[in-house]
């Protein structure tokens, strides 16, 4: 028995070949129009740059001592972050996910504080604790120590804004590792170092790595709170994004270049932690 | 001299409280098992040292692991191995490596931890499989990783929390004997949490039965699988088992239904038998107005070669009969039967006062 549906299907199907998706995962042309926006405001931006970027000036721009000086500065001064990140992150986040206290909700909120923090006001309260006449630092500079205005100083504003991504990135991968592991592991007769070493650790390494490249990517971005407490001064506490700024106040092309660097400098980094560490620590 | 595992565990937690005595000796595997919220898994964890005692001592092996002196022995420290209904294998270790992990904590270097692991694999059947990860092994292989990690410590103590429940029938069936095996060479005292009355009666030869947080029945698998003391044991094995008070034999149960048996008994008592003792018909049966219930059938499923019935008789009731019996009698859910039991059939047996 056909109906006439059966037949108008018969006859439009082999004029369509393959039959057409259902429609399920297809999007509704009133959420397409936004997105789309959404990705042009994303997109359009750096795009521009990359069009209005002098390519030539490019190598000439890359041998200049103040550009090399920036450069080099930016990385080992994130890198020095992601190591005081690495070794003062990694305990408080376990201390956050493993251990009951009193207020423990209350220090979680108190962690998280820096990353909603305006940068500048992160390095108002940097300069209040640890300038020559801050808090901390008056007594420093007393014992000889001055932390304000020197290459230190840009590490301390780089882990100040970057630990918060690392602490929540590796807490939410702790406490998303099954607790039961550790449980587990002591009744095997290890001690909790050796839990945390063979057990928690590993488990939580993916974490551990997209923390590490958060953190790293937040703290080569990083302008605000350094350019307050670190000043702007080149070959010691100039980054590259204070390169950008003052690049701009008198040549805007070369700006742009730096500014190219910068954003390939990030893009290489996180294109190279994802596809080479982040994916197999996650398998 | 006192016995090789002497556990007296009092837990109280919330409203809850455990009260327990367990003793046993090297060979031993005792089950325990009860309904859910009797403190099965309270009690592994309580032995294990997962939850602290707030009453008794536990010592095993000739060593006090808790008592009312001093700090009790963390569980790193305490010779446990646990075997777990998920099984837990680190998921970032091999197959070899998590066996490995339990020697290697406890001192020995990592040529030797390796070793002593392939070696328990072997003895698994699992040998072959060292190199895998958790993630690529069947749920019967990971669990069989699991016990031998267990057992690589060389425990004193055993702790098993229901390591067959999570696998398929077939898989847990091929697994219960050899874990049986297993048990019966094992040097030290296996305690065994299970929901299955079959891994009680093939695995275990000491049967504990909780119910809210006390023991409600001590014996040997026969023992408990013929004379249950609770309703939910009674279950397990299939039986009926109901309480009453007798009097020489004559057997008055809690609601009041009057029965005869043909075993003489004066106290409270399980009067308890077989489904298949129980006869169904439509009609009021003749004769003495004893040993009957009128019911409703609750449901009607296939048990093997007969057809097994639930009945609502005010109480819960097995009966089986045979499928010609079920199709005349058109057995179907809500259908009013009568149910009789042969005296000669009743098992009557002291039950225990209750606490």
């Amino acid at each position: 028995m056909t109906t006439s549906d059966d037949v108008r299907r018969d006859l439009r199907s082999p004029a369509r070949g393959p039959r057409a998706k259902p429609s399920v995962g297809r999007a509704p042309g009133r959420l397409l129009l936004p997105a789309l926006v959404g990705l042009a405001v994303l997109v359009v931006p750096l795009l521009a740059l990359l069009v209005r970027t002098p390519w030539a000036a490019l190598p000439e721009r890359l041998t200049d001592p103040t550009v090399q000086d920036a450069l080099w500065l930016s990385l080992l001064t994130s890198a020095l972050a992601m190591v005081v990140c690495l070794l003062l992150g990694l305990p408080l986040a376990w201390v956050l996910a493993r251990v009951d206290f009193p207020g423990r909700s209350l220090l979680r909120g108190v962690v998280t504080v820096p990353l909603v923090l305006p940068p500048v006001v992160a390095g108002v309260a940097l300069l209040t604790a640890f300038g020559r006449n801050g808090l901390f630092g008056a007594p420093l500079r007393d014992l000889g120590i001055t932390i304000p205005f020197t290459t230190t100083a840009v590490v301390i504003a780089h882990t100040f804004v970057a630990l918060p991504f690392f602490v929540i990135s590796v807490e939410g991968a702790m406490r998303a590792g099954n607790r039961d592991y550790d449980l587990v592991a002591a009744t095997l007769g290890a001690d909790r170092w050796t839990t945390f070493r063979r057990v928690t650790f590993p488990l939580a390494l993916p974490g551990i790595i997209a923390g590490l490249v958060l953190g790293f990517a937040r703290s080569l971005g990083e302008f605000g709170a350094t350019i307050t407490f670190a000043g702007n001064f080149p070959g010691t506490t100039q980054t590259m994004p204070l390169a950008v700024y003052s690049e701009l106040q008198s040549d805007s092309d070369s700006a742009l270049v730096l500014s190219v660097i910068l954003l390939l400098v990030s893009v290489l980094i996180l294109t190279l932690l994802r596809d080479r560490w982040l994916y197999q620590a996650a398998r | 001299m006192s016995p090789y595992l002497d556990a007296d565990i009092v837990v109280r937690r919330g409203g809850f409280t455990l009260d327990v005595a367990l003793a046993g000796e090297p060979g031993q595997v005792i089950a325990v098992i009860g309904p859910n919220g009797s403190g099965k898994s309270t009690l592994v964890r309580a032995l294990a040292g997962l939850v602290p005692l707030t009453d008794g001592h536990i010592a095993c092996r000739g060593e006090v692991w808790d008592d009312d002196a001093g700090t009790p022995t963390q569980v790193q420290r305490r010779n446990v191995g646990l075997v777990f209904q998920d099984q837990l294998l680190f998921p970032h270790l091999s197959a070899l490596d998590n066996v490995a992990f339990g020697p290697r904590s406890r001192g020995a270097g990592r040529t030797q931890s390796r070793q002593v692991a392939a070696a328990w694999l072997a003895r698994l059947g699992v040998g072959d499989l060292a190199d895998r990860r958790p993630g690529q092994l069947s749920g019967g292989q990971a669990q069989r990783v699991a016990i031998a990690r267990a057992l690589a410590t060389d425990p004193a103590l055993l702790l098993l929390d229901e390591p067959l429940a999570s696998l398929d029938v077939a898989v847990a069936m091929g697994l219960r004997f050899e874990l049986s095996r297993h048990l019966s060479e094992f040097g030290g005292v296996s305690v065994l949490v299970t929901h299955d009355a079959i891994d009680t009666m093939t695995v275990a030869n000491r049967v504990v039965v909780l119910d809210e947080g006390t023991i409600a029945q001590v014996g040997t698998p026969d023992e408990v699988a013929q004379r249950p003391r609770t309703e939910h044991v009674a279950r397990l094995v299939g039986l009926n088992a109901l309480r009453g008070h007798s009097a020489g034999t004559d057997v008055t149960l809690a609601d009041g239904t009057p029965l005869t048996s043909t075993t003489p008994f004066d106290g409270e008592v399980f009067a308890s038998f077989p489904p298949a003792a129980v006869a169904l018909s439509l009609d009021e049966p003749f004769g003495s107005a004893r040993n009957r219930w009128r019911g409703t059938v609750r449901s009607v499923v296939p048990h093997g070669a007969a057809v097994r019935v639930h009945l609502d008789a005010g109480r819960a009731l097995i009966a089986d009969v045979t499928p010609a019996s079920a199709t005349q009698l058109s057995l179907v859910p809500g259908r009013r039967v009568w149910a009789v039991v042969k005296a000669t059939e009743i098992a009557i047996y002291g039950a225990a006062a209750k606490h």
